[in-house]
């Protein structure tokens, strides 16, 4: 189990549970557990859904999509039944984030999904956990059967006439399934290859219902906005970035962990203050800031506001909130590989440019870090980079382009240093060596 | 739904809305390339070919996915699309074998005309291919795995399409790969192979040469071969199938069936037996030259002017000594109209007989009769793609007419079409259908009365442990139904039919179709191949239609009568036309030993073994005329192949008679009438050759035209045959034209008629006894043979 961080500048709004065994049914509701979506119940719908746009709360999963706006979308008349979505298919490298929700407070996910569930008129909701947190299934489902024997979820839910359900399921082991509409494929049984939008989940989503889908750590803050209201919420964070967000700072940093910083917070003062500075007294060298698909922040880059806005600003994107600290030890070549090998090897496969790029960045990156590589191969996989961006079916593409983009262009230097005095130490492999004879 | 306005490169164009943007372009004539999209089929957006820039949206965009809105601007060409699609084929052609030289797909790949469009031809990469193995999936589906581009046409178009679901996925990232349904795994011969209907559907739609045809693999080019556009000899569907033809030492030789144009009356659709089952053509055992029995017993190939002049000698003879009905003729369902026309017409004016039948695949004769003076009735093939609502009563199209089940399950799924299904079998297409009545074997008499409003017939449909409310609400839906195309099977034979289309006439919108067996199973029918009927159903007696005939009014000898006339000894001679009766109605052998048989065969067949004379008879690939499917649409044949040794029916029919001595003007009117090549030799021009001989004709010289030639006898088709007052130029330009053959008088009763109809009762892997002689059909058969033993993975899957 990790340990639990704070330090002082942390706004605790979404962890103000944690570490105060809130998995609990009973603890969670002396901590003001299901108050939330009772104020729901008698408010009605338009109101929730008012404060959360209040709230200024956009979409934790990485689009930043706002959240209010979305649940706006979904039509109130529907043939088909409504869903509610949880996203808990948190896969993106450096991310640990809604994993430490699933832990510390399950029940605010699930309020949270019922909150989801008044505002659209769904009485079924699925909580998706990524496959590799199976270890966590056992606490939701706990959570899920202790909200059910409370009578909180189930028929006529606090006495309101409404009844509403909830469902979990795990995945099976793919990144690509954090993309919705591949997950909704996934819940559904099938490939879990992302489907063709429009339409949007809003309008024909799981099983072709109108769906809201929301990452675990959007659904697990609408409790908390609804109770503390949507303006005072939003006036945490900075300006169209409403809120605190939870970060998980790992890496070459003293203290590392998931920290609950308002939005617009300083990336430089959250390494080198909240997360105690670089390991080891050593320097930066760069960092990845929104888990691994955003391009890289070198070290004099890095003083930007940790909102969705200033890192577009900035080049780079907030992203899953998962900040990855990279000291001078670092071999970005070596990076660049190992980040390009976790998209091909994720790549679900579906369309040309994600398939077949990730694949020949992977390889091309791989003969260069043995040793094999020539000043070409820094073109050719930034051309190939360059020709994957906005050109595939799903972001996978662009989450794989854009932190390669990032690595050759701000390190290019340091990619033919390592060509050309082969620092790997590895002997230099030709290509014939390489392929083979008999190629 | 309204049009809209919109924008492509400069081009005002207008679409209705919803239109697909790549749909709405290649209207227009403009060109946006594509692996994935295969239009009917679900979309995919993977292959990220036909990215386009619109207006106001930020990043390129699919045309595939994207249907047209009013006031949008789009551009198909820039350098940014452009670059787009080359680095795409880039990425491809890393991994693609480039083996164009000895690929199949070499000269019709579309990975190679979008590789010369694009020019990515430079390689950039240094690591190896990724290589896998082909596999044989069966014996006409061949996947070479490296060339795969995965764009899931094939898989789509086996699960949509076909409704088999043989194909899938399997891994993900660069590591998929198309797996078919049985696995090594679980396979007796430890390699991975398809279980399906072998249609090769899948084949057709790979845009490269990753799925190959065992027929055709690496025996030639695509521009070696002359391509040739006729109609399938098989099933009674009428498929067009494209026949690649080759020169070979002794004619010229089919290597390959497909469906290149998809301009026929089957759109998309091929299936096994019109893209495989040519090869009976170049079957070793055929025979190609005539043979004559000597008194010896043996067979002795002679010349072709030797065995017809003994033909017609003995003709004449047996005609002149023992009349004209002592002669026996039986046709055949798979020779052109004007073969069967001929051949009746030669029986009836020159051999002086009206014993005449050939093989009936279904009762067309009462079927004609019920429908007889009732107009609009009839429906075409192309009808079951669009009809609203389709009930199919007996029969099973998915084996005995692959393109009407294709068409129906098109309808179903992209046009919301409703199928309404009663059989006595769990015929596959009940899986589409919105209500399904599985009836009580040999309930379908009773299913037409029941049809019919009499609830007493119940009973008798219904299946133990079953009730009769499915069968009331069945007949309800039905009846509910404001436009229905009905689809009969052969099940349904005399009073039986009769009953269900006088009743189904009473209702508006109610149009109908009879399934049968083989390319011109309808048309041997209408041509009037028959003992008590001439062509177009006229009845013997008291019709002024055929008085040129000057034939007898007394009904002939049927199929069954003519073997027992000649078991009684009074059948003198027997003239089979491209028929196997003797063993398709297990006739004993002994029945003919003192009969003069001619047969035109392509074969030793069961029947030929008998013959005293054997003429070798061209293929339906190997001549030109016109075919009319079970639906009743005539289409034109084109010669294919070509085998030297052997003639065509219509030349032979014409030899024999001319040998007899016979009025050859009177039985083959050339010389008279407008001329034409038919297309044949002069391809578009022919039209060209019609308004010469307009000319010919106007100014008093003859034109030339040769007795040999099928066409000579279209225009007496025309002019005598009730209901084929077709339109020339629709069928010279190879287009279909439905007709409605019957003929108006009062008619025959048909309650008093005996059934001889005998369904062929093919699989999808038989045709006949020409179906023996196709190595492929052979082939397939026997994989049938080695499937799992479970069988077929039942898919159900619910028709919303």
């Amino acid at each position: 189990m990790p340990t639990l961080v704070s330090h002082p500048d942390e706004v605790r709004v979404l962890s103000r549970r944690f570490g105060q065994g809130a998995a609990n049914i009973d603890k969670y509701v002396e901590l003001d557990g299901y108050k939330a979506v009772q104020q729901a119940i008698a408010q009605g719908p338009e109101w929730i859904i008012n404060t959360m746009k209040a709230s200024g709360m956009r979409g934790r999963g990485g689009a930043g999509f706002p959240t209010g706006m979305k649940w706006s979308f979904v039509p109130k008349m529907s043939e088909k039944p409504k869903y509610v979505l949880v996203n808990g298919d948190e896969s993106e490298p450096g991310t640990c984030k809604d994993h430490i929700i699933f832990l510390e407070d399950p029940h605010a996910i699930i309020e949270g999904t019922m909150i989801a569930g008044l505002a659209i008129g769904s009485k079924l909701g699925f909580i998706y956990l990524r496959g590799e947190y199976r270890y966590l299934l056992k606490i939701v489902e706990k959570a899920v059967a202790d909200a059910y024997s409370k009578g909180f979820l189930g028929k006529n839910i606090f006495g309101s006439g409404v009844d509403f359900d909830v469902i979990t399921q795990t995945g099976a082991g793919a990144y690509e399934v954090g993309e919705e509409s591949a997950l909704m494929e996934s819940l559904e049984g099938k490939r879990g290859v992302p489907r063709i939008k429009p339409p949007f989940p809003a309008v024909v989503g799981l099983y072709g219902g109108p769906t809201v889908i929301n990452n675990a750590e959007t659904i697990a803050s609408a409790p908390h906005i609804l109770l503390m209201g949507g303006e005072a919420y939003a006036k945490l964070g900075s300006e169209r970035n409403g809120g605190t967000r939870l970060f998980g700072i790992s890496g070459h940093v003293e203290r590392p962990g998931v920290y609950e910083l308002p939005m617009g917070y300083n990336l430089k003062r959250a390494i080198y203050e909240v997360a105690g500075g670089i390991k080891d007294g050593k320097k930066l060298k760069a960092v990845v800031p929104g888990g691994a698909s955003c391009p890289v922040l070198t070290a004099d880059e890095i003083d930007v506001g940790l909102d969705f806005d200033q890192m577009g600003k900035a080049g780079t994107m907030l992203g899953s909130g998962g900040i990855v600290v990279l000291d001078e030890t670092v071999s970005i070549v070596e990076f660049a590989l190992r980040t390009i090998a976790f998209y091909q090897h994720e790549s679900c496969g579906w369309c040309i440019p994600c398939r077949e790029g990730t694949d020949w960045i992977k390889k091309t990156l791989t003969r260069v870090y043995n040793g094999g590589g020539s000043k070409k191969d820094v073109d050719n996989v930034q051309y190939l980079a360059e020709n994957m961006m906005g050109r595939t079916f799903c972001p996978l593409g662009d989450a794989a382009a854009m932190p390669t983009l990032g690595f050759v262009k701000k390190f290019r230097k340091e990619f033919e240093d390592y060509i050309a005095g082969n620092k790997a130490g590895t002997p230099i492999i030709t290509v014939e060596q390489l392929v083979g004879a008999g190629h | 739904m309204a049009d809209v306005k919109f924008t492509v490169d400069g081009k005002q164009l207008t679409a209705p809305a919803g239109t697909l943007l790549i749909e709405a372009c290649k209207l227009a004539g403009i060109e946006v390339p594509a692996f994935c999209y295969y239009p009917g089929l679900s979309l995919q957006a993977a292959c990220r070919m036909c990215v386009v820039r619109i207006e106001k949206m930020p990043k390129l965009q699919t045309a595939c996915t994207t249907p047209v809105t009013e006031g949008m601007v789009v551009q198909t060409e820039t350098p940014e699309i452009a670059q787009a699609r080359k680095a795409t084929l880039q990425m491809l052609l890393g991994n693609h074998p480039l083996d164009c030289p000895v690929c199949d797909a070499g000269g019709e790949c579309e990975l190679q005309d979008m590789t010369f469009k694009y020019g990515a031809a430079d390689s950039f990469y240094a690591e190896p291919k990724n290589h896998r193995e082909e596999q044989k999936w069966s014996p006409v589906v061949y996947f070479d795995r490296p060339r795969c581009i995965l764009c899931y046409r094939c898989v789509r178009m086996c699960g949509e399409g076909m409704d088999v679901f043989a194909l899938g996925i399997q891994n993900r990232g660069s590591s998929s790969v198309i797996a078919p349904n049985i696995s090594a795994e679980i396979s007796p011969d430890h390699l991975a192979h398809v279980d399906c209907e072998q249609c090769g559907m899948c084949i057709d739609t790979c845009p490269v040469g990753a799925l190959t045809s065992g027929t055709y693999r690496y025996k030639t080019r695509p521009w070696e071969m002359n391509h040739v556009g006729t109609i399938c000899t098989h099933c009674g569907d009428g498929c067009k199938t494209t026949l690649g033809v080759r020169s070979t030492s002794d004619g010229s030789e089919i290597v390959r069936g497909d469906n290149r144009d998809k301009s026929g009356i089957n759109g998309d659709f091929l299936c096994n037996k019109g893209r495989y089952a040519f090869d009976f053509a170049n079957n070793e055992t055929r025979i190609t030259q005539p043979l004559v029995r000597q008194p010896n017993g043996e067979m002795k190939p002679v010349s072709w002017e030797i065995a017809l002049d003994h033909v017609g000698k003995k003709f004449r003879e047996l005609r002149d000594t023992r009349g004209g009905k002592s002669i026996g003729v039986i046709g055949s369902n798979r020779i052109t109209n004007e073969e069967a026309y001929l051949l009746q017409k030669f029986a009836r004016t020159v051999l002086g007989t009206n014993n005449i039948d050939h093989h009936r695949t279904a009762d067309y004769v009462s079927f004609a009769q019920a429908l007889s003076g009732k107009p609009n009735r009839t429906a075409s093939l192309r009808d079951t793609l669009t009809a609203p609502a389709i009930m199919v009563l007996g029969g099973d199209p998915t084996i005995q007419a692959p393109a009407t089940a294709w068409n129906i399950r098109t309808n179903v799924r992209n046009n919301r079409g409703r199928l309404y299904i009663a059989n006595s079998a769990e015929i596959k297409l009940r899986r589409q259908a919105r209500a399904f009545a599985h009836i009580a074997p040999f309930s379908y008499g009773a299913l037409a009365s029941f049809i019919a409003g009499d609830d007493s017939a119940a009973e008798a449909l219904t299946r133990p442990g079953t009730d009769a409310t499915a069968l009331h609400k069945f007949r309800e839906a039905v009846r509910a139904e404001e436009q229905l195309l009905v689809l009969i099977g052969s099940e349904f034979r005399g009073a039986d039919l009769k009953r269900l289309l006088d009743f189904g006439t009473t209702l508006p919108n109610r149009k109908f179709a009879m399934l049968s067996d083989y390319a011109n199973s309808r048309g041997a029918a209408d041509m009037g191949l028959l003992p008590d009927m001439l062509p177009g159903y006229t009845p013997l007696a008291g019709n002024t239609t055929f008085a040129e005939y000057n034939t007898s009014t007394e009904r002939g000898l049927d199929m069954l009568e003519i073997f027992e006339a000649a078991g009684r000894g009074e059948l003198s001679a027997l003239y089979v036309v491209g028929s196997n009766p003797i063993a398709r109605y297990g006739v004993d052998p002994a029945v003919l030993q003192n009969t003069f048989v001619v047969v035109q065969e392509m074969f030793l067949t069961e029947t030929a073994a008998l013959a005293d004379v054997i003429l070798p008879a061209a293929n339906l690939y190997e001549k030109s005329g016109s075919v009319t499917n079970s639906y009743g649409d005539l289409q034109l044949v084109k010669k294919a192949g070509d085998r030297a040794g052997v003639r065509s029916d219509f030349e032979m029919i014409v030899r024999i008679a001319d040998k007899m001595g016979a009025n050859m003007h009177a039985l083959v009117p050339f010389g008279k009438g407008t001329r034409a090549d038919m297309g044949q030799s002069r391809g578009a021009q022919s039209g060209e050759a019609d308004r010469h001989a307009i000319w010919l004709t106007a100014n008093n010289l003859e034109p030339k035209l040769s007795p040999f030639d099928p066409f000579a006898i279209l225009d007496e088709i025309q002019r005598l045959v009730p209901g084929y007052n077709l339109l020339r130029l629709q069928l010279l330009s190879g287009n279909d034209q439905h007709l409605q053959p019957a003929a108006p008088a009062p008619l025959v009763q048909i309650g008093n008629r005996r059934d001889l109809v005998l369904p062929a009762n093919d699989s999808l892997f038989t045709s006949g006894t020409l179906g023996r002689y196709s190595a492929m059909l052979s082939d397939l058969q026997h994989n049938e043979g080695l499937r799992p033993p479970t069988g077929l993975t039942q898919i159900e899957t619910a028709a919303d």
